[in-house]
């Protein structure tokens, strides 16, 4: 029996979230080749949002709602950067705050997803009791749960006063016991060390070949983290990257964990170093010239071009996102799996199709 | 009205398909599953079977490539269904007014029962809307069976 059979995955299916369609060939229960059909998500952001550089700032976030703080970062940098402008200290070390804030929710989704494709739903739910803390704080801080519109070129809108650094405070220590019991779960609960240890191997050559960044190259002994290269405040803390060697479903698990405390650290660390100051930079005239810029989203590497002509209108807006590296590399862990762990490797990337198509 | 009948307008199952959305509104509809909002409460339970399915729930603008999609998974589920169109883009396409990928809202392309604004839709305007679906269903249900007899 040296048949393959061909099972199609998605793009409505009970693992993924979000559309997306995998070719599974199978030889009995061993998947041997894999392709993936991408585009459900093809919303044409990149034109939309060359359209308007104003309306832009807001625009931009929709390209992806877990990371939206990062993308507004990222192409709020990039115009600054076309400006020339140096934004306030302060701006800067709000804007870490937020973006730590966005980095412990979307990995605790990630976890959560995890958990519940390996069947564990309690621990599913307990991720997501935790993550609708920070959310809740997020929503004090921004007014906002999802798209925080806190970003704006030139700084950000809404400052952080004394009672809400407090208030920061207060979230951040009742979060870290509750992470460092998620922590032990996930780190020895043997329902899950079972179904992920020794799944979906991505060796180091392998992560470098298919260029994978963020948490799935860290998970695989590739020590990159575009925040070591200090935009917004990174310059000002100290970074810690979180890297493991296996480059199994585990380990981009722990990886994800372990980054959740580190962003705890983080935003303690941050609220000292608020000044007074001001935190909106005004900036005059249309933009005109070249700019690029990169922040480290929750999922890797996020980098933003942009070419303005002193007009309303940009010349052109290319967005590179994590996701869309990564994705791929999905066709380098199938072969070789079984059927019933393919959900669990596809999630363990953390997949974001809305990023992937923009 | 047999205990059956009263149960099963009671516990409706829902699927939720992603039409191109920013994941935004999808955040929100997981957290509405999850223990601070908790919909189960009110008897809808999220399963991802169309064939089993009494509420669609859509999240986003309905891109080219997701609405022959979206038709099939409509027509695939039974009779009585509800949609509800769940975030600003599901209901009009708005922040993704004239992209030329998208059609611009769920309503070009299925009938919809139940608009939710928001962008993202929050979770306490997602707990009205599903209220309002629950009773449009229970409705439907009952005049469902009141035909058959």
């Amino acid at each position: 029996m040296s048949r393959t059979t061909i099972i199609p995955i998605g793009p409505q299916h009970p693992a993924f979230l979000e559309p997306l369609n995998v070719s599974l060939e199978l030889k009995e229960e061993r998947v041997v080749g894999a392709t993936l059909n991408l585009g459900y998500n093809h919303r044409g952001m990149e034109h939309a949002l060359s359209l308007d550089y104003k309306k832009s700032q807001y625009l931009v976030e929709r390209v992806c709602g877990i990371c939206s703080n990062h993308h507004s970062a990222a192409y709020c940098q990039t115009v600054e950067a076309i400006y020339g402008v140096e934004v306030p200290e302060r701006a800067r070390i709000i804007r870490t705050i937020t973006m730590e804030c966005q980095r412990i929710t979307s990995h605790l989704l990630a976890l959560g997803h995890i958990a519940e494709v390996v069947g564990y739903e309690n621990l599913f739910m307990q991720c997501f009791r935790e993550r609708e803390l920070v959310m809740r704080l997020v929503n004090e801080i921004t007014g906002n749960r999802v798209h925080y519109s806190t970003n704006v070129i030139g700084g950000v809108k809404r400052d952080i006063d004394a009672a809400m650094e407090r208030r920061i405070e207060d979230v951040m220590s009742d979060l870290r016991p509750r992470l460092e019991e998620l922590h032990a779960i996930f780190s020895r609960d043997s329902t899950f060390v079972k179904r992920t240890k020794g799944i979906g191997k991505l060796t180091r050559e392998q992560a470098i070949d298919w260029c994978v960044v963020g948490p799935v190259a860290r998970a695989s002994g590739v020590a990159q983290d575009v925040r070591e290269d200090g935009f917004a405040a990174y310059d000002r803390v100290r970074l810690r990257p979180v890297v493991r060697e296996e480059g199994d479903c585990y380990a981009r698990t722990m990886v994800r964990m372990d980054e959740c405390l580190r962003s705890v650290d983080l935003i303690e660390e941050c609220l000292p170093l608020l000044k007074e100051g001001s935190v909106v930079l005004s900036v005059k005239g249309h933009p005109s010239g070249e700019g690029i810029s990169r922040v480290e989203a929750p999922r890797g590497e996020l980098m933003y071009y942009v070419k303005a002509i002193g007009k309303l209108q940009l010349d052109r807006v290319k967005i590179r996102t994590p996701a869309f590296v990564n994705v791929p590399a999905v066709q380098a862990m199938l072969p070789g799996a079984r059927l019933a762990d393919v959900p669990v490797i596809t999630v363990s990337l953390d997949p974001c199709i809305c990023c992937t198509d923009r | 009205m047999g205990l059956l009948d009263r149960i099963g307008v009671r516990s409706p199952w829902i699927l939720h398909f992603d039409t191109g959305s920013c994941n935004g509104c999808d955040l929100e509809v997981w957290a509405l599953l999850t223990p601070r909002y908790d919909v189960e409460r009110f008897g809808g339970v999220n399963r991802a079977n169309p064939k089993q399915a009494d509420i669609l729930l859509i999240t986003g603008p309905v891109t080219k490539k997701c609405e022959d999609r979206l038709r099939n998974l409509y027509e695939q589920v039974p009779e009585p269904k509800l949609v509800m169109a769940c975030g600003n883009c599901a209901s009009t396409g708005a922040p993704f007014h004239n992209c030329y990928n998208v059609c611009q809202g769920v309503d070009k392309v299925i009938p919809v029962d139940v608009y939710v604004p928001g962008c993202a839709a929050r979770p306490e305007a997602l707990i009205d809307g599903l209220i309002k679906a629950l009773s449009m269903w229970e409705e439907k249900a009952r005049a469902a069976r009141e035909v058959k007899g």
